[in-house]
Formats: structure tokens, sequence, C-alpha cells
């Protein structure tokens, strides 16, 4: 070991987010906790516990009511919703439970498109780094496919290679094997687990999965939109 | 500036929905072609009409009146009407515009303009024991050809016979054959001084204007004067401009000279030109209508699209794609609808114009030309792809406007 501090990417401040209705329902509160380079960190709790909306906080699709996120250094809470999705665009990658593909495109199509959108590479620079990630995860054979052509293991995958297009420091990941069945779910927990080991990408995963759960370096275990636990997964 | 990938993915969502797409197309096609054809018949109709207006008369006109009465002596000492006489009655004066050789000659010294003195009256032509009241006009008939389009309107004979022919007459087709009248006959001119003159037919002509046609006829300037009783008289001064849009300036400039009433070609034809505005204005709002029912095929394609994709929408605005970009997209596939269709609008129009233009018509009166007259003019084309694009953009404008205000958080946390 260096002994170095390792750098913190993301960080929360006091995080709370309320629903303004006709009768005000907290979310989550009261969130504050920081995640380094590198480190795969799972949230857990049960339904309701705040999970997703903590991930949509941190991945700057919802602005917390109370506190800051800081990703990167950045306090997020001084950015207007153009500079939002600028920062989204270069530093964030979304896995969702649902692949979330556009039908209309090809598989490639569908992970040039945030490379395309940030720009700085030409045409054919975005596919060839498009072909790289599918090949990378293994479906680069699929890449002129439709989506509706895939298995959902293999959409799912997909949608990982989208996320990394821009080479993100943070991948945020909502029941990424929500959809999958055990064999897949292995495929895609094993290629998280590597993403954070040997290219240091950080990530922070929402799931239900027990055995994702336990692959993560860390375990953020929710209550009642409030952090019950924090450190080592463990079975309850 | 419209993003490459952007226009990917607009492209993407039209030409995912073919058929809906099409009928849009068409929608805008047609509307343009329509426009394009109706245009091109109304300009078409609207510009014979103006060059037959302006060919087929002087483009100024002196007359040997004045817009307002002369003031009286009495009231130029007592205009604030101290004193009051009633029954007074103006001096009889015999008409005619004074000097009128001279004020030819002045006229004519402008380059490329041409004047000619006329007298005007009516008369009754009679022939075969029935009468026509018909319109006479003294003139100079190698100004006349000048000044008209009357020497191409010679069906038989020439202007220059009266030249060459005592007391010769040309007359229009319309009196010609409700007299039965030929080149040749011997009609008896009645004048209002009850002076009977045997005048030779020496020319017929159609102007394609019946009034004209009917009750037009030309004579010599001394003839006219001698049927009249007015010698060395003539009541206008006929001009022809180089440039026929000149023509209020320059009548306004006589009339504040010399007094006499001088009417521009426009004045004279005030009602058919205001009727030129009436049409266009319900062209245009025809050409609207149309655009709004088309704008309509374009405003529910997208809002239909933008319901469906509004999961894409989110998604594509997690990745990082702005507002900018989500009402982008949208607007594009607006655009490209608009364009599409203008394109194949432009060749519905050319070629419901050449086929009109194909058509022969026999028609009585002003149009007796037998073909449609049509404007073929690019600028119809224009005017066109102006409506398409603007439809086009305003019915995609809101909801692309509304698809950039998704927010992606309560999308994906409903589909999830």
């Amino acid at each position: 070991m260096s002994g170095e501090t390792p750098r913190v990417v993301l960080e929360t401040e006091n995080v709370t987010r309320i629903l303004p209705l006709t009768v005000p329902v907290t979310l989550v509160h009261g969130i504050s906790f920081s995640v380094t380079a590198g480190e795969f960190v799972s949230i857990t709790g049960p339904s309701g516990s705040g999970k997703s909306s903590l991930l949509y906080l941190l991945g700057l699709l919802d602005a917390p009511t109370k506190g800051r996120v800081i990703v990167e250094g950045q306090d997020t809470s001084l950015l207007d919703r153009d500079e939002l999705a600028q920062f989204r665009l270069a530093h964030l990658g979304f896995v969702f439970q649902f692949h979330f593909l556009l039908p209309e495109f090809t598989i490639l199509d569908n992970v040039t498109i945030p490379i395309k959108r940030l720009g700085g590479l030409s045409e054919k620079a975005a596919k060839d780094r498009g072909m790289e990630l599918l090949e990378d995860l293994e479906i680069g054979d699929q890449a002129l496919k439709h989506p509706d052509q895939l298995s959902g293991g293999q959409r799912q995958r997909v949608a990982i290679a989208r996320a990394l297009g821009n080479a993100p420091t943070l991948i945020l990941a909502d029941e990424p094997t929500g959809n999958l069945d055990t064999k897949n779910s292995d495929i895609v927990c094993d290629i998280f687990v590597r993403l954070a080991k040997e290219q240091g990408t950080t990530i922070i995963a929402v799931t239900h999965d027990v055995e994702f759960a336990e692959a993560a370096d860390r375990n953020v275990h929710l209550v009642d939109g409030a952090i019950a636990r924090d450190g080592p997964y463990q079975r309850t | 500036m419209f993003r490459w990938v952007n226009i990917q993915i607009a492209l993407a969502h039209l030409t995912h929905r073919r058929r809906q797409t099409l009928v849009s197309v068409l929608g805008v096609a047609l509307g343009v072609g329509f426009f394009i054809a109706t245009s091109a018949m109304m300009q078409g109709s609207e510009q014979d009409l103006t060059d037959k207006l302006i060919n087929s008369q002087p483009h100024v006109t002196i007359k040997d009146e004045f817009r307002n009465p002369s003031v009286q002596p009495l009231f130029q000492v007592y205009d604030e009407g101290a004193v009051s006489l009633k029954g007074v009655k103006p001096r009889e004066r015999l008409r005619g515009i004074k000097d009128y050789k001279g004020k030819v000659e002045q006229i004519e010294r402008q380059e490329g303009t041409i004047a000619s003195a006329v007298l005007t009256g009516q008369v009754i032509v009679r022939y075969g024991g029935k009468d026509r009241s018909v319109s006479i006009l003294g003139v100079d008939p190698d100004k006349e050809v000048e000044l008209t389009t009357i020497e191409e309107d010679m069906i038989e004979g020439d202007m220059a016979a009266l030249k060459t022919t005592s007391d010769g007459i040309v007359i229009g087709t319309g009196l010609s054959k409700r007299l039965q009248l030929q080149v040749g006959d011997l009609a008896s001119v009645v004048s209002p001084t009850g002076l009977v003159v045997r005048m030779k037919i020496v020319g017929i002509f159609r102007a394609g204007n019946v009034l004209l046609d009917e009750g037009r006829a030309y004579v010599l300037l001394k003839d006219a004067q001698v049927l009249m009783n007015k010698p060395n008289i003539a009541d206008q001064i006929r001009i022809r401009l180089p440039d026929p849009n000149e023509a209020m300036e320059i009548a306004a400039r006589i009339e504040q000279r010399w007094t006499y009433r001088t009417e521009s070609w426009q004045e004279v034809n005030e009602d058919f030109l205001s009727l030129f505005v009436v049409r266009n204005v319900v062209l245009y709002s025809i050409v609207s209508a149309i655009m709004v029912v088309a704008s309509f095929g374009i405003f529910n394609i997208i809002s239909t699209v933008v319901m469906e994709k509004r999961r894409d929408i989110a998604i594509l605005m997690s990745m990082g794609f702005r507002a900018y970009d989500i009402r982008q997209i949208f607007l594009l596939q607006g655009i490209a609808l608009g364009v599409i269709g203008m394109v194949i609008g432009w060749g519905v129009g050319y070629g419901l114009v050449e086929a009109l233009g194909s058509i022969k018509f026999e028609l009585e009166g002003f149009y007796d030309d037998s073909r449609l007259p049509l404007d073929r003019g690019f600028y119809q084309y224009v005017i066109g792809a102006v409506f398409a694009l603007s439809s086009s953009i305003v019915a995609a404008w809101i909801p692309a406007h509304r698809a950039s205000r998704v927010r992606p958080v309560e999308i994906i946390r409903g589909a999830a």
C-alpha cells in the first residue's frame, strides 16, 4: 500500500429529500457519507426505505430539499439544470433495472449516443470506442442487432457499456440485476467487480440481490430514509 | 446549431413510424402543392389583367376637367360668408385643353414618353336599321398604336387605314356583330349636334373586353372635331410612360402644374386593383387554412412520439442530454416533415400548374384566351416553402417544448 489517502469521489452532507405533497413525505433524511475512488458500494434496505430516491439524488437526477451532494469536489447545488446535465454526461453513468435501450437504434448506436453527445470524437472514433466496450463485455458480436433481438442479460450488458461510454468516474446502478436470472445476475455482478477492481471505477448500486450486495466492498443499509448501517454487508 | 446525434435520433423516430410520417408529409405536400397551383392561377390572372389594363390604355390621361369646381368670384371676395347669393349659375365655357399641341410637345420631351391629344364623344352608329350608341375617340393613328395594344387587337384592317381613307372608322368586333358590319361597309354616324356622316369601316378590333368591343370606335382626330363641332379642340391628352409604375407620381406632378384632372392607370382601375387585394386575402386565407390542417397532422405525430418516447426522453436526460437537446430532437422532426413535405409539395404544385396550363377553355369576355393565364414564378414556391416550414416549426414547437420539460426521475421511477 502506498499509504496515500484515497480520493473522495462523492460526498453527501446531511442530504434530505421531502416530497412537497399535501402531507409532505420524507424520502431520505440526514444522509451523510462519502465514497472514494474505485469503491464498490451497495445500498440495501427494505422496500420504501429510500434507496432509489437516494441514488437519484446522488446521480443528480433529483435535488435535495436540504443538504449538499458533492461529486468530484463540485458542490452540485451550485449548478443549474443544463450544467447538471453536462456534469452527468461527463462524470456519471447510469444503469437501471430495466435496460432502457432506444429501440430504433442498433446496439452499437445505443452505446455511442452519449459518446457522440459529449463530443470530441469523430463518428468513427465514437464507434470504435463503442465496439471496444461491447467486446470488453463480450457482446461485440451483437453490435449491429437491435435491442429486441437480445436476451435480458445481453441488454443489461449493453446498458452497462452505454454507461461506461464517456469513462465516468462514478457508475450509479438501480437494481441492475433485478430483472435477470441467476446466471446473468452473476455475469453483471462480475462486470461491476471487475470495473471497480481493475479499472478503478467507483460504483454505487442499489440492490435487493444478496449475492450482489456481498460482492460489493461496502454496504450502506437504509431504514426509513436514514442510514441504519454502513460497513461490510451483513446478512439479516 | 443542430447536433448530429440529435439529428440521428430525430430521423430514427420518423423512420420508425413510416405510415404516420407519410401522412403528415402528404398533408404538408398537398398544402404546398395546392397553394402553388392556386397562387399560379390567381397571380397569373392578376398579372394578365394588369398587363391588359396597362397596355390597352394610356398610363396617364389628362382630362379637360378639374377635381374641384373653380371658386366663384363672389366667394373669392367674401369667403367668410358675410354676403350670400342664391341662384349663381357658373359661366358656360367651351371645354377642351388649352394649347393641347404645346402640352403634347412638352410632355414628349421626356425620353421614351409618348403623348397624343384625343377628342372623345358619344355618337350613334346606324346600319341596316339598327342603332348603337358608341363612344368615339378621335386619335392620331400613329400615336395610338404606340400608346395602346390596338394594333395587336386588330382582327381585320389596321389603324393606318384611318389616314388613307376619307371618313374612315375602326370599330370593335362586338359592334361589328351587333350591326353586322364588315370592313368596307358604310355606316351612318350621327353626332350629338345632329350631323350625320357616312363613314367607312376600315378596321375591326377585338380587345377582349365586351364594353370596348361593343362600345368604342376610333376615327381621326380632325374627323372627331368635325363630328363634335369642336374645331381645334382636344379634351384628353393620353400619355404612355417608359415605366408604368411611375404613372401615379407623374400624374400628380402634371395635375399640380396644369391643374387639369390627370389620372394614372392605377386611379382609373382602382376598383379592379382593390379586387386583387381581396382576392389575395382570400387566397392566403385558404392556404393558411390548408396549412393549419397540415400543421395539426405534424402536431399530432410529434405529440404522439413525445408521449410514447417519454421513457427514452428520460433516459437521454439522465445520460446528460439537456432540455435544449430534447427540444431540438422534436423540433427537428417537425422541420424534417416540413422540408420533405415542402419538396414533394413543389413537385405536386409544378405538376398541377402544368396540368392546368394544358387545359383549353372557351371563354368570352375579358379572358378570351384559350388557356388559363398562369404565373409560373419562383416566388410562389418560396412563399409555399415559408408557409410549410413556419407551420411545421410552430406545430412541432409545442410538443417539443413539452418534451424538454420531462422530469427524468419521475419517468424512471414510474417505469421501474
